[in-house]
């Protein structure tokens, strides 16, 4: 399952629509890195709403697709994680770091807009 | 591991050999978790428990399989995972239950995580010959 990748101004927008394998979120933290990269996005979103489980691989490699972010001069934003889901992850002790967090995508937007501009 | 009266439903085993397996595997958990009652976190909980249990059978050891079956203990009604393989087992089974091990490409809090959730864990290791993990979650 592939998670288009949209392009709005300054910023990328993932937007998850399904569970997704391992390699499915590899392929979506090199693909938001590259992004990055070729357009010179100062923000990218990652929206998780529909994201069924945040166990210990998709933290790790939500934590990973920040800081590759940051090191290519951006910000990242996740969206939408649902309150079972925080209540979850809290649970089994997996923590998201420094890694910026927002309830919905126009909250996320303000947030970049603060800390991009 | 305390005595089950019955099981009410076992479920065919899901073969775990990729990773599209785990996400099968976690689906399936989830299903069949709510059709036995639980909600919400418990839900996400129990999913996020098999996603673990599974994946370690493909970053360590796989081929092998997990089934899901519906338990009952007195009047109480629950959902039991077995997670087994035939890989290399695991050497050192304390300290695979510590906090922040991991030898692969995790957090480390796959079953120490898992074992803090569900109400019954067992994990039953030979060198050379495989790993099983059984765990069960009781509806309160």
């Amino acid at each position: 399952m592939r998670v288009p990748i949209l392009k709005q101004g300054d910023y990328v927008i993932a937007s998850i629509q399904s569970a997704l394998t391992d390699d499915d979120l590899m392929q979506l933290r090199d693909g938001l890195t590259a992004h990055v990269g070729r357009y010179r996005s100062k923000g990218v979103i990652v929206d998780v709403t529909a994201l069924d489980v945040m166990d210990s691989f998709a933290t790790r490699t939500v934590r990973d697709l920040a800081q590759m972010v940051r090191l290519r001069g951006a910000k990242t934003i996740i969206v939408g994680i649902q309150p079972e889901v925080a209540f979850a992850m809290v649970q089994l002790g997996l923590e998201l770091g420094d890694v910026g967090t927002a309830l919905d995508l126009e909250e996320a937007l303000e947030w970049l807009h603060h800390e991009c501009h | 591991m305390n005595a089950i009266d019955t099981y009410l439903e076992g479920g065919p085993a899901i073969p775990i050999v990729r990773d599209t397996d785990v996400v099968t595997a976690r689906l399936a958990a989830r299903a069949l978790a709510s059709r036995v009652g639980f909600t919400g976190t418990d839900l996400v909980l129990i999913a996020s428990v098999v996603s673990e249990v599974a994946r370690n059978i493909v970053a360590y050891a796989g081929p092998g399989e997990v089934v899901l079956s519906v338990v009952q203990s007195r009047a109480r009604l629950g959902l039991q995972v077995i997670a087994r393989d035939q890989g290399p087992g695991i050497a050192d089974l304390s300290r695979a239950l510590e906090k922040g091990f991991s030898t692969s490409r995790s957090l480390g809090l796959g079953l120490t995580g898992s074992k803090r959730f569900m109400d019954e864990f067992s994990l039953e290791s030979t060198l050379g010959s495989g790993t099983t993990v059984t765990m069960r979650k009781w509806l309160s």
